[in-house]
């Protein structure tokens, strides 16, 4: 059933690191509504990886089992070498400063201003960040995006676009590892969209992340995509680059090229 | 199907008391988010005292003026000040702020956490490693559990005040003679337990609008609902616990 074609360099890749997400077995269902089943999958070091499906398919749910938000019925999900189903609350808030996590809807807090929701991240109590680093921070990450000037903004003054940009900021200025984008570039036109994408590809380089992409937009999908996983019937279906999959034979896989 | 609405109706009281117990919980645990709570007591006193106040005198004017016929019948007009502060503070003033309250603030609680459950903000908030329980669920209901108390107390005056100038209208009652009226009436075992139960107002208020809230369904619809029911269920469970207060008064003689 499963059509696994794996590229030399991945297969390299795969050979020479160890993982730094490993789902091993993975189930999640919703009383009768069986979601995910025997799930599995690795993301190694330094890689975009696409994950693709049809709506419904459960994609967002996989990765909000990745980041401890949904709780999976039965399987291992390694992150960091950390078991995340089994963390404590505390032990999960230590991983997730090295995880971010781009909310689909983009989860802005509307009762605060641009600059609260990003300080939002840097209020854990360890962190002992003084005003004047949160503040470079805060510029650093809104620079990323190229959005400084909207610092003392509410969400509801901005734009879609933008406040997708803003969402990543807030995403970014832990400055994790690793990256979970839940469709980010979904509702916005070509060009920003665009922008976006290239975004994510400068994000990686210049601070070696690795990250899960969920998207249907192919244009997102071939400036950032090194692979891509398939996610059909709950089971990584197939998975491989975009050249590979597109020739594919399989009609499951070939219908979301065409 | 009966049974069916029985046992949802079972279900969301043992959910009830599961959040409440998790209030408890984290209540206790470190890093109190005072700066939030701050918000949120001003919030609920900025947002609902003129609301409150502007009720609270026209009860206490219309209580006076209602009773005043049945006392003059029973040739006890003089009574009218002491008659009314009693029913004023033991009852009225309580039950109808606790209603405002649960209208105003138990609705607005239960619709905001709605729509950031719905829009996924609580979630964000757990991501960024801030307990959302302790940020908006503790504040929130600490702030309600403080704040209608004060409400209360100042219910209490101005419908005494309203009560002042509805002893006026007819007859006249001189400003000392009413307040020394007023006082000799009220005496601790009237003010005591009816601001007591006001705490438990309060907590009633914040708990039920947070549950509605957290628990709110997706989509504006189900926000809609939170709020909603939010309202019924937290007017609702006020009469409960005044009935309660009555009888725990009574048995303890306090009356
Ligand atoms: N909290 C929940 N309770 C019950 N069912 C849920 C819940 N979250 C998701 N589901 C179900 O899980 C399935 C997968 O949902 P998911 O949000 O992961 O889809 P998706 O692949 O992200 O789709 P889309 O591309 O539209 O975002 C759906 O059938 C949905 O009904
Ligand atoms: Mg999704």
């Amino acid at each position: 059933m499963t059509t696994s074609i794996t590229t030399n360099s991945i297969a390299l890749n795969k050979n020479s690191a160890k993982p730094v997400i490993e789902i091993k077995n993975l189930y999640k269902s919703f009383s009768s509504n069986a979601v995910l089943i025997d799930f599995n999958f690795s993301l190694y070091p330094g890689e975009n990886v696409v994950v693709l499906g049809k709506s419904g398919s459960g994609k967002s749910v996989l990765i909000k089992c990745i980041i401890g938000l949904m709780k999976p019925d039965k399987g291992s999900i390694s992150v960091l070498d950390n078991e995340v189903p089994q963390l404590t609350s505390s032990q999960l808030d230590k991983l997730r400063v090295k995880v971010g996590f781009l909310f689909q809807s983009n989860a802005l807090y509307d009762s605060m201003t641009v600059r609260e929701n990003l300080e939002f991240p840097l209020r854990r109590h360890w962190f002992k960040t003084s005003q004047s680093e949160e503040d470079t921070l805060i510029i650093e990450a809104l620079s990323n995006v190229g959005l400084t000037n909207t610092v003392d903004m509410m969400p509801a003054e901005l734009s879609g676009g933008m406040r997708k940009r803003i969402a990543l900021a807030r995403t970014l200025i832990l400055k994790p590892e690793i990256i979970l984008y839940d469709e980010p570039t979904t509702g916005l036109d070509p060009i920003t969209g665009k922008e976006i994408s290239n975004l994510m590809n400068d994000i990686k380089k210049k601070y070696k992340t690795s990250s899960i992409i969920i998207s249907h937009d192919i244009n997102c999908v071939k400036i950032v995509a090194d692979r891509i996983v398939m996610l059909i019937d709950g089971k990584c279906y197939a998975e491989g680059t975009l050249d590979e999959l597109k020739n594919s034979i399989d009609s499951k896989v070939k219908q979301f090229f065409e | 199907m009966q049974s069916n609405a029985l046992y949802a109706f079972f279900d969301e009281i043992g959910d009830i008391t599961r959040f409440t117990g998790k209030f408890f919980i984290e209540l206790f645990k470190s890093r109190f988010e005072l700066k939030e709570f701050l918000r949120q007591c001003f919030y609920i006193g900025n947002k609902s005292f003129g609301l409150v106040a502007i009720t609270a005198f026209i009860m206490g004017l219309v209580i006076t003026i209602q009773s005043r016929p049945t006392l003059v019948e029973f040739g006890a007009e003089a009574w009218l000040p002491k008659m009314v502060s009693v029913s004023l503070i033991r009852e009225i003033a309580p039950v109808i702020t606790a209603l405002i309250c649960a209208g105003k603030i138990g609705s607005g609680i239960g619709a905001e956490l709605g729509s950031m459950k719905v829009t996924e903000q609580i979630d964000a908030m757990d991501v960024s490693g801030t307990n959302p329980y302790k940020y908006l669920v503790v504040t929130r209901v600490m702030a309600t559990t403080l704040m209608i108390p004060v409400l209360v107390t100042l219910a209490d005056a101005i419908s005494l005040y309203g009560a002042y100038l509805g002893a006026n209208i007819r007859g006249i009652v001189s400003w000392d003679l009413f307040w020394s009226q007023v006082f000799d009436t009220i005496v601790y075992s009237d003010l005591f337990p009816s601001i007591l139960k006001t705490y438990f107002f309060g907590f009633i208020i914040g708990i039920i609008g947070c549950y509605k809230g957290f628990n709110s369904k997706k989509g504006t619809e189900g926000v809609g609902q939170s709020a909603n029911s939010a309202v019924v269920i937290s007017s609702l469970l006020v009469f409960v616990i005044d009935l309660l207060a009555v009888q725990i008064t009574d048995v303890l003689n306090l009356n």
